[in-house]
């Protein structure tokens, strides 16, 4: 599903230049649920933005869904972006003045969808994240779980490629984040494939494989082990 | 692009930001509001001074002053020239392809000489003027019943169009004058028409204490018959009457043999000169309205980009998530300026429809005469006025909708 060959970023220029992302390679197959560990700063964000398309990369090349995602317009990465991907964020980032409902409708208004299509669609999806006694209300009527559940119907709305989560329980409790997790496991139960980026063990544990980042590159084994995770102070 | 979908989008947006929507648009309103007063103020004082004028602009006036100053072709000096109607035959036939209308008037015992009228037992002191079929335009008269015809004039019939003053002091408020008699120095004529004057101010009142009668009937039944009072000359479009009254005075010279140079046997006066300048006048005034509402607009334009911009800055955040979630950067443009346009539109509406309810409501209650009357804003200048406000809405909220436009999602969902 995503492919990734000797992938480099740099931020800045000249002497100041950082690099940030030194030659990654990696595979992720259709329906695998992986997640992305590592020390703040290692590059996880900047990974997962560059396989969002949210930002470019500078060497190799990604391939996603078999198409090759190189030299996009603005336009077309805005279009592969809404079709193929789905984000959750640490923060939610879900429309204030919007209520649930809407905000669970918003990426389909960007493919041009009716708004009676796409309520519709909305709505199955929010009652898919045990939602639907909550479609009208507004985001601060609802809990941080509840709230990360409704940009997860979001994130679903578009039946995307691939979802990509930011830390998505890094805002969250214990006990919801046991929620959310379970939550995510059920859609990826259903054939989805994810990508987790977070700084809890716990949660990678959770997942079929995980991978460490370390200075821009990959140290973590395929099999699952994570011999930089263990070095790092949690 | 303007479907359905993104209007609800948009106007769902500034519902949510009621404030600011208000604040944007009330900058807007207030411009055109005061645009649509200026220009209306400028058109009633306008209105007012031309009114003055009647409906004929561009008439010439022409009469016999004074006797010959200068010995000229064999003849003396102090010789007085009478004008005839065969000088007003002379003129149509010599400068047919200028003017439009060559008419003598008459009237009944000279300038301003007011007539014994009676009808029965009551009687007044009226102007008796002459004229000609078809003619009450040049007068200004707004006439009920009908005007002089030609079989009035070919058969000098004895008829009478009398002024609202006229009617006043000689017929009871519930009598209908048309049909009755009344009696000019012993003759009788029949009242065709009643009129009141379309000029306004001090004069109207004046104007209407006149009677008119066929000129030729005038001048047979009152011992006219060999001269005519006044000539009026109305150019045709294109002359002007300034030319027209020299040209035609130098023709009349020629024809009484009166040297070129003596000046001051044919009086005249043309209205045409003065409208000129009252007009130039109303150029200027309206070339300074304009220039100040220009930088109404414009102010309340830019009010309008500079509050956009300020929003595109609040809302980084949801324009970020926008993007993240496939908004295109053509649709963070068009939304930033159709948000800027539905509230110039709409706001520069209201402001519009409030400008012209007040200048309605001026109207109505400011007494109509007077050198300022009903002011007004005519329905293109309001459009051009709108369209001037749209464009430069418009204008305003390109910088804005660019900005939005670059908004990198990355660092706008950024977690601080
Ligand atoms: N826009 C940018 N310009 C310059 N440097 C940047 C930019 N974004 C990130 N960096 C740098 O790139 C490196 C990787 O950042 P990134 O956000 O990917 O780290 P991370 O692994 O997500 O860290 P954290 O766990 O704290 O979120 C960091 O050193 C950061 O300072
Ligand atoms: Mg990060």
């Amino acid at each position: 599903m995503i492919k990734l060959d000797n992938l480099h970023k740099y931020y800045g220029t000249g002497a100041q230049r950082l690099h940030v992302l030194n030659g990654i390679d990696l595979h992720i197959r259709e329906g695998e649920l992986v997640s992305i560990m590592g020390s703040s700063g290692s590059g996880k964000s900047t990974l997962l933005n560059i396989l969002g398309l949210l930002d470019q990369y500078d060497e190799g090349r990604y391939a996603l869904a078999g198409q090759p995602m190189e030299r996009l317009s603005e336009k077309q990465a805005a279009q592969y972006r809404n079709r193929m991907i789905g984000f959750v964020f640490q923060s939610f980032n879900l429309l204030p003045f919007k209520n649930a409902l809407e905000n669970v409708s918003l990426p389909l208004y960007y493919q041009g969808m009716s708004r009676k299509a796409r309520s519709e669609q909305a709505r199955h999806y929010l009652e898919q994240v045990g939602l639907a006694d909550r479609m009208t209300h507004m985001p601060n009527e609802l809990s941080g779980g509840q709230k990360q559940r409704v940009a997860i119907a979001r994130a679903l709305v578009t039946q995307p490629k691939v979802i990509l989560a930011d830390e998505p329980t890094g805002a969250l409790d214990s006990v919801t984040t046991g929620e959310v997790m379970e939550l995510l496991h059920r859609i990826h139960g259903e054939g989805n494939t994810l990508v987790i980026v977070t700084h809890e063990p716990e949660i990678a544990a959770q997942t079929q494989r995980q991978i460490t980042l370390k200075d821009g590159r990959i140290v973590a084994t395929p099999d699952g082990i994570a011999p930089s995770a263990t070095e790092e102070p949690a | 692009m303007f479907d359905l979908e993104k209007w609800q989008e948009i106007i769902a947006t500034l519902k949510q930001h009621k404030l600011r929507t208000g604040l944007t648009a009330f900058g807007v309103f207030w411009g055109i509001f005061m645009l649509v007063l200026l220009l209306g103020a400028g058109r009633g004082l306008e209105n007012g001074m031309t009114a003055n004028f009647g409906q004929v602009t561009n008439s010439v006036f022409l009469w016999s002053a004074r006797p010959t100053q200068i010995p000229y072709a064999g003849l003396p000096k102090g010789r007085r020239i009478t004008l005839k109607p065969a000088d007003a035959e002379l003129i149509r036939a010599r400068m047919d392809d200028k003017v439009d209308i060559v008419a003598g008037f008459n009237r009944l015992g000279g300038w301003g000489n007011e007539q014994y009228i009676a009808r029965g037992d009551t009687s007044g002191t009226f102007t008796v003027r002459g004229s000609h079929p078809g003619m009450a335009y040049l007068h200004s008269l707004d006439v009920t019943g009908r005007f002089i015809n030609e079989r009035d004039h070919r058969e000098k019939r004895k008829i009478a169009i009398i002024g609202r003053g006229v009617q006043q002091v000689l017929f009871a408020p519930w009598e209908e004058p048309i049909g009755k008699n009344i009696s000019i120095h012993g003759i009788n004529f029949l009242v065709v028409g009643t009129f009141t004057s379309l000029s306004t101010g001090d004069n109207a009142v004046n104007e209407e204490e006149a009677i008119f009668i066929p000129n030729r009937t005038l001048r047979y039944a009152f011992n006219q018959v060999g001269w005519v009072g006044n000539l009026t000359i109305v150019p045709k479009p294109g002359y002007h009457a300034s030319d027209v009254e020299e040209e035609v005075k130098a023709l009349l010279r020629d024809y009484h043999r009166v040297h070129p140079d003596d000046q001051a046997v044919f009086g005249s006066w043309n209205m045409q000169a003065f409208y000129d300048r009252i007009q130039s006048l109303f150029t200027g005034i309206q070339a300074f309205s304009w220039l100040v509402a220009i930088g109404t607009i414009l102010a309340g334009a830019i009010g309008v980009g500079n509050i956009m911009l300020i929003v595109v800055k609040e809302r980084t955040r949801e324009i970020g998530l926008r993007k993240a979630l496939g908004a295109t950067p053509m649709s963070i443009v068009s939304m930033i300026v159709l948000e800027a346009l539905v509230i110039t539109a709409f706001s520069g509406y209201l402001g519009l429809v409030a400008g012209v309810l007040t200048l309605e409501a001026a109207s109505a209650y400011l007494p109509g005469a007077g050198t300022f009357s009903h002011p007004e804003i005519d329905f293109s200048t309001a459009i051009i006025a709108i369209v001037i406000l749209i464009l430069s809405g418009l204008l305003a909220a390109l910088l804005p909708a660019a900005k939005a436009a670059g908004v990198d999602p990355i660092t706008a969902l950024q977690d601080e």
